[in-house]
């Protein structure tokens, strides 16, 4: 088997499988094994109810057996696409075999994680009956008959375990035929629907070993279609339907709150707004490092300025100012009084570069932060009541809506977070509009200009300094448009949740961490991004102070496997994978040309 | 060598009114005379050729002249105004510049680096391109048109949807160029376009230099290739150690012996300190 490894690539047409079966056998292992699992989870696991979720039942699955029966399903799936079965075969342009083997490992990894969480919860592995015994060996199977399938990607050379298991880099892939309109349409749909179905399940995963073993396999899952190519191609198809794929994405998202019909539906539309807040505050920092590359490490206190802005003209109880603006005056004036900031912050600041830059931005934040906690009555003047902060923001109401109460609509009943969510998703719709048509404009490629060397866009008649205080203060303008909301959503507002770094966002580390592991410079990318912060943040709570260690290690990891973010902009993927089109062919690849066309 | 285009320089069109005028420019970095009291004058339809040894203040000269550096003294004026000291008011006034060592903005497409060089000479500003209304989707539109008219002409107009670094060296060159033109500049200052090139994209790089005279620009070129140099231009100046040695016609400043000293040593050991060629006349 090593022999194969040392093997040069031209030679190794067809490299042998790491587990050599015949095909054939394969094949049935793998079937098998998926189908076992699956079916295991209609089995009772454990003895003991006390296990979260309620593994005892047979016939039934619960909770985290559900996802031990998504991993058997989908690792059936494109076992059946690998072996050419009718209608599926468009399903991997990029090769059914490395995907196959990334499912097994990821069915058998939620699985296992499941078998071990309850043996240590409950106090060993007496506590598994045969039904668990029989999940974890049949997804073992499944891996084992994957790992025999003939192998399909570009396979490194050494790293002799690594390259055993590793699936394979994706081929490149042919040019995607056109599909029938009405089709492709369709697919844009149902896409949309499934992306809903899997963020809202993720929102409701009421206990921790629920989150994580849907973390486990939605991890595996996304690496699995981006392997098979599902992913590439899906996106060209959201290009060619971009207008239906971008209000399809926001109507799917205001359809959110009407999914949660649990008793914790508030709990959950409460993280949803809190996400929206999160995401669309990393969108505007977006423009300011995604675009303009100016590295900013104090920008929660925008989000900041705009929350006590509208804090203080809101009515709360014991502010500076007794007065009450309506609300669309309140967001204005907390995006505008934001906008001031990051002109007041940028003019002095901006005049350095780099290293310097970031420095200087992270002693403005925290400046912001020690300001407010003392304009409290005894260090300076009382405008924003200090370390306690204000309380009892009132609720908002808007053309006689009362945010604060539970509206129903038929069947459904929307609370009040999910009020504030719809609300949210308004001012995100926004935020998005403002991103991508300034990013893609004269004002845009500015920016990009001088991100990309400031001295050549200087030349080319760009002034570099009135431009980076553009961005600075545009994003600004849209955070304290976020922090509009953000304050009324709360109740309340204290200086403390402005830090530059802590265990709970927003803080500007995590904000810059939604954008760069999201995707610098693009538009979903931060999204992306801060919802997965933000959840993983919010459903990992029972892991205390460990949580930021998790946080580091996801830092790390990512850099190291994907600097170009969950979803990469396609400048920067070239950028940072460039070998791969070097030794292929020069020039860009398909997809760059469609893209730009 | 020069007789090869003797004929192509006599077609250019005459010599009109002065552009742009430098006179005793000097700039000093510390106790660093990088530029000693330098004249030059560049009139409309020229193609000015600025020369000399290495690290004889070409390139400092050529950043005085587009604001990058503020001169410690004398003046520039281009078409009779003081020129400000900023280097995208030099631009907007009327000067496109490429860079010796290639200064494109690579992570974007060859289309978009030549947009980023229409910026100066488009107007429409944040709140027009987010509510995109018919004045910007009309000068969107323009610009690109513009834009694809400039790569054809440098000849890139098949790899507008192309990464800019993953251009070969020489069209890299061209699309600087482009980019350059695309600020529909009155003089154009070319530092070193044929560092790096072969025989044949010199020859080129040639054309496209008089290509783009033929469009009413002028040119003041910095280079090495001294047959480049010689084929190209109306007039040439000899910068050494910070001082204009020469300015002239291709036989003139070939046939100085000063100029010959200066790329070649002198001919006599005089005194071996770093005083000018000048004095050791």
């Amino acid at each position: 088997m090593t022999d194969t490894l040392q093997i040069r690539p031209e030679a190794a047409a067809a490299p042998k499988p790491a587990i050599p079966l015949p095909t054939a056998a394969a094949r049935a292992v793998t079937a098998a094994g998926a189908v076992l699992t699956a079916a295991s989870a209609f089995l009772s696991w454990t003895y003991s109810s006390q296990f979260p979720g309620d593994l005892t039942l047979s016939g039934y699955p619960g909770g985290l057996q559900w996802i031990t029966f998504t991993g058997g399903l989908l690792t059936l799936v494109y076992l059946l696409v690998g072996y050419g079965t009718p209608g599926l075969r468009g399903l991997a342009p990029g090769g059914a075999e490395g995907t196959t083997v990334i499912l097994a490992v990821g069915a058998a990894a939620s699985t296992w994680f499941t078998l071990i969480a309850i043996s240590v919860e409950l106090g060993g592995l007496a506590n598994l009956t045969t039904g668990g015994w029989v999940a974890g060996i049949a997804s073992l199977l499944a891996v084992v008959g994957a790992l025999g399938l003939p192998r399909d990607g570009q396979h490194p050379q050494g790293h002799r375990l690594g390259a055993l298991l590793y699936p394979g880099k994706r081929p490149e892939l042919a040019p995607a035929k056109r599909l029938a309109p009405a089709f492709e349409v369709g697919i844009v749909l149902l896409t949309l629907a499934a992306a809903l179905g899997v963020f809202a399940y993720g929102v409701d995963t009421s206990y921790a070993e629920l989150f994580a073993g849907f973390l486990i396999l939605a991890g595996f899952a996304a690496w699995a279609l981006n392997r098979s190519g599902d992913f590439a191609r899906l996106g060209e198809i959201m290009q060619r339907h971009r207008v239906l794929a971008t209000v399809g994405a926001f109507v799917a998202a205001g359809l959110f709150p009407f999914t949660q019909t649990s008793s914790n539906a508030e709990a959950n539309a409460n993280l949803g707004v809190s996400i929206l807040i999160f995401a669309a505050t990393a969108l505007g920092l977006n423009i300011v490092v995604g675009l303009a590359g100016l590295l900013d490490l104090g920008y929660v206190a925008f989000l900041g300025v705009g929350a006590y802005t509208a804090a203080l003209v809101s009515g709360a109880a014991g502010t500076a100012f007794n007065v009450q603006f309506p609300f669309w005056a309140a967001a204005l004036l907390g995006a505008v009084v934001s906008g001031i900031f990051g002109v007041l912050l940028g003019a002095p600041t901006l005049r350095v570069r780099g290293d310097y830059l970031a420095i200087v931005t992270l002693g403005f934040g925290e400046i912001f932060r020690i300001v407010v906690q003392n304009l409290d009555g005894t260090s300076g003047p009382n405008v924003t009541n200090g370390a306690i902060g204000i309380s009892n923001v009132p609720d908002l109401n808007i053309f006689g809506f009362d945010f604060g109460s539970a509206h129903s609509f038929g069947p459904f009943d929307i609370g009040r977070f999910a009020n504030y969510f719809e609300l949210m998703l308004i001012f995100t719709a926004i935020i998005v509009l403002v991103f991508a048509r300034s990013a893609n404009s004269r004002i845009g490629r500015a920016w990009v200009a001088i991100r990309e060397d400031e001295t050549a866009a200087t030349a080319m008649g760009i002034n570099g300094f009135r431009f980076k205080l553009l961005a600075f203060a545009l994003g600004a303008t849209l955070a304290g448009l976020a922090g509009t909301v953000f304050v009324h959503v709360n109740y309340s507002i204290v200086p403390d949740t402005f830090q530059f770094a802590g265990p709970t966002p927003p803080n500007s580390a995590f904000l810059l961490a939604a954008v760069v592991i999201g995707g610098m410079g693009t538009v979903s990318g931060p999204l992306v991004g801060a919802s997965l912060f933000f959840l993983l943040q919010a459903k990992l709570s029972f892991l205390h102070d460990y949580q930021l260690l998790l946080f580091g290690i996801t830092l790390i990891l990512f850099m190291r496997f994907r600097p170009e973010g969950i979803i990469p902009n396609r400048r920067r993927q070239l950028e940072f994978h460039e070998s791969q089109t070097e030794d292929g062919q020069e020039g860009p690849t398909p997809e760059l040309r469609t893209a730009e066309a | 060598m020069t007789d090869t285009t003797t004929a192509t320089v006599d077609n250019a069109p005459a010599p009109g009114t002065p552009l742009l005028q430098a006179s005793n420019v000097v700039m000093r970095f510390g106790g660093l005379t990088a530029v000693n009291d330098v004249s030059l004058t560049v009139n409309t339809g020229e193609i000015i050729g600025l020369i000399g040894p290495n690290g004889a203040g070409k390139t400092t000269f050529f950043n005085c002249l587009t604001g990058l550096y503020v001169p410690t003294e004398g003046t520039v004026t281009y078409k009779g105004a003081t020129l400000p000291p900023k280097p995208h008011k030099v631009t907007q006034a009327g000067m496109a510049r490429t860079f010796q060592n290639i200064r494109l903005f690579h992570n974007m497409t060859v289309l978009e680096n030549v947009l980023v060089g229409r910026h100066t000479r488009t107007k429409e500003g944040l709140i027009s391109a987010i509510l995109r209304g018919p004045g910007y989707r009309r000068e969107e539109a323009d610009s690109r048109a513009k834009a694809m008219e400039y790569l054809d002409f440098v000849g890139l107009a098949n790899k507008a949807g192309t990464l800019a670094r993953n251009l070969p060296y020489g069209e890299q060159r061209k699309l600087e160029v482009a980019r350059a033109l695309a600020s529909e500049p009155g003089l154009l200052l070319l530092d070193e376009p044929t560092a790096g090139m072969n025989p044949q994209e010199t020859r080129a790089t040639e054309e496209l230099v008089f290509a783009v005279r033929d469009r009413g620009i002028a040119v003041l070129v910095i280079e090495h290739d001294m047959r480049f140099i010689f084929n190209l231009c109306d007039r040439v100046a000899v910068l050494v150690q910070g001082q204009k040695l020469v300015e002239g016609d291709a036989a003139t400043v070939q046939g100085d012996e000063r100029v010959v000293a200066a790329y070649l040593g002198t001919p006599y050991e005089g005194n071996a300190d770093s005083t000018t060629p000048e004095e050791n006349q």
